[in-house]
């Protein structure tokens, strides 16, 4: 017994020291778990608050681009409206049209805490429950998609952003249809990777490659990147593609949180058919 | 001895403010990136006690963990640059010893000391922090170089903050 006090005594500095990282390591994987909505978190409301205001500040120094980007986006979005059409026939006819229902609908937040220097960074938006958003929605930004709703508090939301090593987003080519997933590999915040796209399939540099629609979170053919560089390695089936996001997310603040619909009626369908396998 | 309780905090609550409001957003090409709140622990007096140390250590880390959201990251990586402290201060002892109340900046101690004492403090915490942020070893040559290049950008602050304040004690 006293030579494990004395031994103890000897080392107390290096217990003190494994005391603490035991202490730090705790903290670090029960985050790391998906366990994001704990106590110390951006979405509190101590710094939530902080970074609401700071991004207040801060805003002003990026209004020109997000004006211009807004001012695109308007550009765009007015060359789709009834009013940019002409009318072919002379008739007045009024048709009630059922062919349409609404499926997907956009709330539009803003940034207000950013990071692309992590190996899993996320983005916190000031929006959060009492706006209706909740966990598992798409987020679009002006050009293209930014992430995905992970927690929810009350006033603010956390999303998963693109650039996440875990992060997948179901994406598929614009002009051939080939579907695979697109990822980060957690180098530069401008590139990304798209895998399973099989290696028969004729593809240029500078394809764009637009959302799938099949996982209910975005709509269909919402852009992501372009390709950039590609490779067939051997013996493989699939190609390398390294794409180059069409988002510059070292430079956004406003993005709309994608609403859909029939969400739930399509995840609970394909459960069931998964359920029945097995 | 007062005065140190004033102008530690608040060295503290500077170091920590700069580097969320100011250095993180900084993000050279993307990887890149200085840590320069180290410096409030290696400027504390060189006869603090260890235990006093890393108690600091394990606070400015999670105050800087609590805005960048990565739960016990710095932490961890403040908490293993305390356990170093003491190690490394022995290896550069002078041969008679440290005076009392001497402090480790570049005005006590000489450039070569300061010098060699950062470099190897802030190369150590660098490298624990960006393999606990990548937490794996496959890619261990990407990691290492991201902490070297991150290493020269926080040393070259570290020697700006030190200048900084040189000047006002010379001209005290």
């Amino acid at each position: 017994m006293r030579n494990l006090i004395s031994f103890i005594n000897k080392y107390s500095f290096f217990f003190l020291f494994l005391l603490f990282e035991v202490f730090a390591f705790y903290l670090l994987f029960r985050n790391n778990n998906f366990q994001r909505v704990s106590f110390f978190n951006s979405t509190n409301a101590i710094s939530g608050s902080f970074y609401e205001s700071y991004s207040e500040l801060t805003d002003y120094i990026n209004l020109k681009e997000v004006n211009d980007a807004l001012a695109a986006e308007n550009e765009r979005l007015r060359s789709t409206q009834i009013n940019s059409f002409q009318r072919l026939f002379g008739e007045n006819i009024m048709v009630k049209d059922t062919l349409f229902k609404r499926r997907f609908r956009f709330a539009k937040a803003k940034i207000i805490n950013n990071s692309i220097n992590k190996q899993n960074n996320y983005i916190t938006l000031n929006i959060g429950s009492s706006n209706g958003i909740e966990s598992g929605m798409g987020v679009i930004g002006p050009s293209g998609v930014v992430g995905v709703v992970k927690n929810v508090s009350e006033n603010y939301a956390s999303v998963l952003s693109v650039l996440h090593r875990s992060a997948k987003v179901s994406a598929k080519l614009k002009n051939t249809q080939y579907f695979g997933s697109l990822q980060w590999d957690g180098k530069n915040y401008k590139e990304g990777i798209l895998k399973d796209i099989p290696n028969h399939v004729h593809l240029t540099e500078g394809d764009t490659v637009v959302t799938s629609g099949f996982s209910a979170t975005f709509p269909e053919g919402i852009s992501i990147a372009t390709i950039q560089k590609f490779v067939k390695p051997e013996g493989e089936n699939f190609y390398d593609i390294k794409v180059k996001f069409v988002n510059d997310f070292k430079n956004i603040s406003q993005v709309y949180v994608v609403k859909n619909s029939y969400k739930l009626e399509q995840v609970l369908l394909e459960e069931q058919s998964l359920k029945e396998d097995d | 001895m007062i005065r140190s309780f004033i102008t530690y905090p608040l060295q503290f609550i500077l170091l920590v403010l700069v580097q969320v409001l100011v250095l993180n957003n900084i993000q050279f090409s993307g990887f890149i990136n200085p840590y320069l709140y180290i410096l409030f622990i290696l400027w504390l007096p060189i006869e603090t006690p260890s235990w006093l140390v890393m108690v600091l250590a394990c606070f400015l880390g999670l105050s800087v963990d609590l805005f960048t959201d990565t739960m016990g990251m710095h932490a961890s990586a403040s908490i293993f640059l305390a356990f170093c402290r003491p190690g490394i201060l022995r290896f550069l002892a002078p041969r008679d010893g440290y005076e009392t109340n001497q402090i480790p900046n570049l005005q006590m101690m000489g450039i070569v000391w300061f010098i060699s004492y950062v470099s190897i403090a802030t190369i150590l915490h660098h490298l624990f922090l960006f393999f606990i942020e990548v937490f794996r070893f496959s890619e261990f040559l990407s990691t290492f170089g991201r902490a070297m290049a991150s290493s020269v950008f926080t040393l070259l602050l570290i020697f700006i903050t030190q200048l900084f304040f040189y000047n006002q004690e010379a001209r005290k």
